[in-house]
């Protein structure tokens, strides 16, 4: 507990302090180039991106071997993984383009194939002579254990560099990602944005190999905008958001995995990622879950209320055991089920409302009626004092209860 | 390469394996394919790790009806997941997968990580491709040995195994034919017939489901994605007619298992020298390049004209 708590305030090691910044520095900047990416509705080619890397890490290796070095030069690895990432995704936006199949069959082929021959590439590394392919391995899962100093501040550096052209370049996105059509209109190039934007998720997929590893790091992109969706429906703020979101899970899956390095630092970021996601899902006040159950729910009450003063109104027997609940707990009816005197008052307006509301349909012309199909509300709420001496005017004199 | 007992002993079940796997698996694939479905695949064989370990934690064994029990209940939460997602949150289909698929493997391997697994033969790196070499035929001594009751005792469990759920595989999708290809094409239509279309649609994704559990205890989940998604893609560039495509999917599968089986085990002979490749890898790398030669030729590669 104690070295969680020291990890979480950065005095667990100096090496593990530049390494948490940076995933949260990483985090920030997945989060912030997801959201436009999601707005844009290319969620899974980040997945694609992010497996079509593997060959060019391990092409890398070979070449850096070959050129004499000892081929675990995390810039080097990672120049080979940008170069063959951009292949896969050129691949993916070619067969989208020019052949009949959908973006999720292209997604799937690059994904697969590339993995796949990134495997076989490693087998070559195993049988090389200077082939300690140990290291390699950390980019599938991702491993923080044992990153070097270098390492730490490639990845920050890397990271903060994409924040700062995110910055430069969040109008033209936000715009882009918003409204496609607008944005042509008002002197954006979509199609330059629309690079730019993958060049940027291209670069944080790649930064982020060797912390969260190249089968979780489409994570990184995706949970968090998913999570911010849940609070707004402005853009700025979802980027905003999402970028806070992605940071925290960078932080605290790193602070986490430098207590146990034994774990996959991946696997912990992504769960983290879910946590706040679950929490978004469940309690945000817009969309969640448990707002969506006790707006039902309120809605159901009032369906159930409306029906029971109309009943007693009419003098019919209530026999609903949730109309009756309803009544008796707002003292609308007695527990023998005769109402009290506000619930003959309540009654009396519910059905005058209803004549009203009836009425109206005949009496107001129906772009007045369009707005307005909840015929819950009172009608008063509904319509100005004009509009209801005109329904009025249609309306019988209701009689007393 | 020679056709001897050693190809016995070595590669016959491997390649056995390796296309009965494909074949499983591609055939679902055609119709995930059709529906729009694709990557439901590729979540399928993220999510069979974490059912996989949850299963060896709970009976304690690396047995296989237990594990394949645990990988299809995975994928049926995953898709359920999903649906949740994508319904209660009105979150788009595709990021509703991806968070899915990705924090379920997370948890897998995290899982996997923290309990004690080294005694026995399950680990992330097996779990992404596999292990199709080791799985040779000890007491085979030629083609001999294709008769001989106590050799074929022998044989790789895997080897019955896949056959089986390959079998099931292909008699499913001959006996749900018609609703099959009805639900695909028209899902308006086939409620409108009385065809159990949710029931259906479940249906596929547990046999795809099924036959990615036992390719992927085999050969790794890289070939399952692989075998999921471009074999029929090429095939959907190859004709206008299920029946056809279909068809031309499973010869793909089979071409790219064994064209890939032989450049992994004897491809590094031909250039001098002895160390053989993922085959796994191979397999995919091969059915990747036949969807890219379907793509720059298949004679029905471009898009449907729009009728206006």
């Amino acid at each position: 507990m104690l070295a969680l708590v020291q990890a979480l305030t950065l005095s667990a090691g100096y090496n593990a302090a530049v390494v948490t910044v940076g995933a949260a520095i990483l985090g920030v900047a997945a989060g912030a180039c997801g959201t436009f990416m999601f707005l844009r509705k290319r969620a899974l080619v980040s997945d694609a991106l992010a497996h079509a890397t593997l060959p060019g890490i391990v092409i890398a290796f070979m070449v850096m071997v070959g050129f004499g070095g000892d081929g675990r030069d995390l810039f080097g690895l990672l120049a080979g993984a940008a170069i063959s990432a951009t292949i896969g995704l050129l691949a993916v936006d070619a067969m989208v383009a020019h052949t009949r199949l959908s973006q999720d069959a292209a997604i799937g082929a690059v994904l697969s194939v590339f993995f796949g021959f990134g495997i076989v590439c490693l087998t070559v590394v195993q049988t090389m002579t200077a082939g300690r392919q140990a290291g390699l391995e950390a980019f599938l899962l991702g491993s923080t254990a044992g990153m070097l100093y270098g390492d730490a501040v490639t990845i920050a550096a890397g990271a903060a560099l994409c924040l700062g052209a995110l910055l430069l370049l969040r109008r033209a996105m936000t715009v882009v990602a918003f409204d496609p059509q607008f944005a042509a209109a008002s002197g954006f190039s979509v199609r330059l944005v629309d690079i730019a934007m993958m060049a940027l998720v291209l670069a944080v997929t790649v930064i982020g190999l060797r912390v969260v590893g190249l089968v979780l790091i489409v994570a990184l992109l995706i949970i968090p905008p998913v999570s911010a969706r849940f609070w707004t429906d402005r853009a700025g703020v979802m980027v905003v958001l999402s970028a806070a979101f992605g940071g925290l899970a960078g932080y605290g899956g790193s602070a986490i995995s430098a207590v146990a390095p034994a774990l996959p630092t991946g696997s912990i970021v992504v769960l983290a990622a879910f946590a706040i996601f679950s929490i978004s899902f469940l309690f945000s006040p817009r969309r969640g879950l448990l707002a969506a159950a006790l707006r039902r729910r309120g809605h159901e009450v009032r369906v159930h209320r409306r029906q029971g003063l109309l009943a007693l109104s009419k003098g019919e027997p209530v026999l609903d055991a949730m109309t009756l609940a309803v009544l008796r707990r707002e003292r609308l009816i007695r527990r023998d089920g005769v109402p009290t005197e506000l619930g003959r008052t309540e009654a009396a307006k519910a059905r005058l409302d209803e004549a009203r509301w009836i009425a109206a349909r005949i009496a107001l012309d129906p772009d007045a009626l369009a707005s307005q199909s909840d015929v819950l509300t009172p009608i008063e709420d509904a319509f100005t004092a004009d509009q209801i001496a005109t329904i009025d005017r249609h309306l019988q004199k209701p009689r007393a209860v | 390469m020679g056709l001897g007992g050693e190809f016995v002993q070595l590669s016959l079940a491997p390649l056995l394996i390796g296309v009965l796997a494909a074949v499983a698996c591609a055939l679902p694939g055609n119709f995930l394919l059709l529906r729009q479905q694709a990557l439901i695949g590729d979540a399928i064989s993220h999510v069979v790790l974490p059912g996989i370990v949850v299963a060896f934690l709970l009976t304690g064994l690396v047995s296989t009806w237990p594990m394949l029990l645990g990988a299809a209940l995975a994928a049926v939460v995953a898709v359920a997941m999903i649906e949740a997602i994508k319904r209660l949150g009105r979150v788009e289909p595709g990021a509703a997968m991806g968070v899915t698929f990705t924090t379920l493997f997370a948890a897998g391997v995290l899982l996997l990580e923290q309990s004690d697994t080294s005694a026995v033969h399950l680990d992330v790196e097996h779990a992404l491709y596999g292990n199709l070499e080791s799985l040779v035929w000890f007491d085979a001594v030629g083609w001999a040995s294709l008769m001989d009751a106590g050799a074929l005792a022998g044989l790789p469990d895997e080897l019955p195994r896949m056959a089986l759920v390959a079998l099931a595989v292909c008699l499913l999708t001959a006996v749900f034919w018609r609703p099959l290809k009805i639900t695909t094409f028209d899902e308006g239509y086939a409620a409108t017939v009385g065809i159990p279309v949710n029931l259906l649609g479940i249906g596929l994704v547990v046999t795809a489901a099924v036959a990615a559990v036992a390719a992927f205890d085999a050969v790794g989940s890289i070939i399952v994605i692989a075998m999921f998604i471009c074999p029929p893609a090429a095939a959907r560039l190859m004709t206008d007619h299920l029946g056809r495509q279909v068809t031309w999917s499973v010869a793909f599968a089979i071409a790219s298992a064994v064209l890939g089986y032989t450049f992994a085990g004897y491809g590094p002979g031909w250039v001098g020298t002895d160390h053989a490749l993922s085959a796994a890898g191979m397999i995919a790398t091969v059915s990747g390049l036949i969807l890219a030669v379907t793509c720059l030729a298949g004679p029905h590669r471009k898009s449907v004209a729009v009728v206006k």
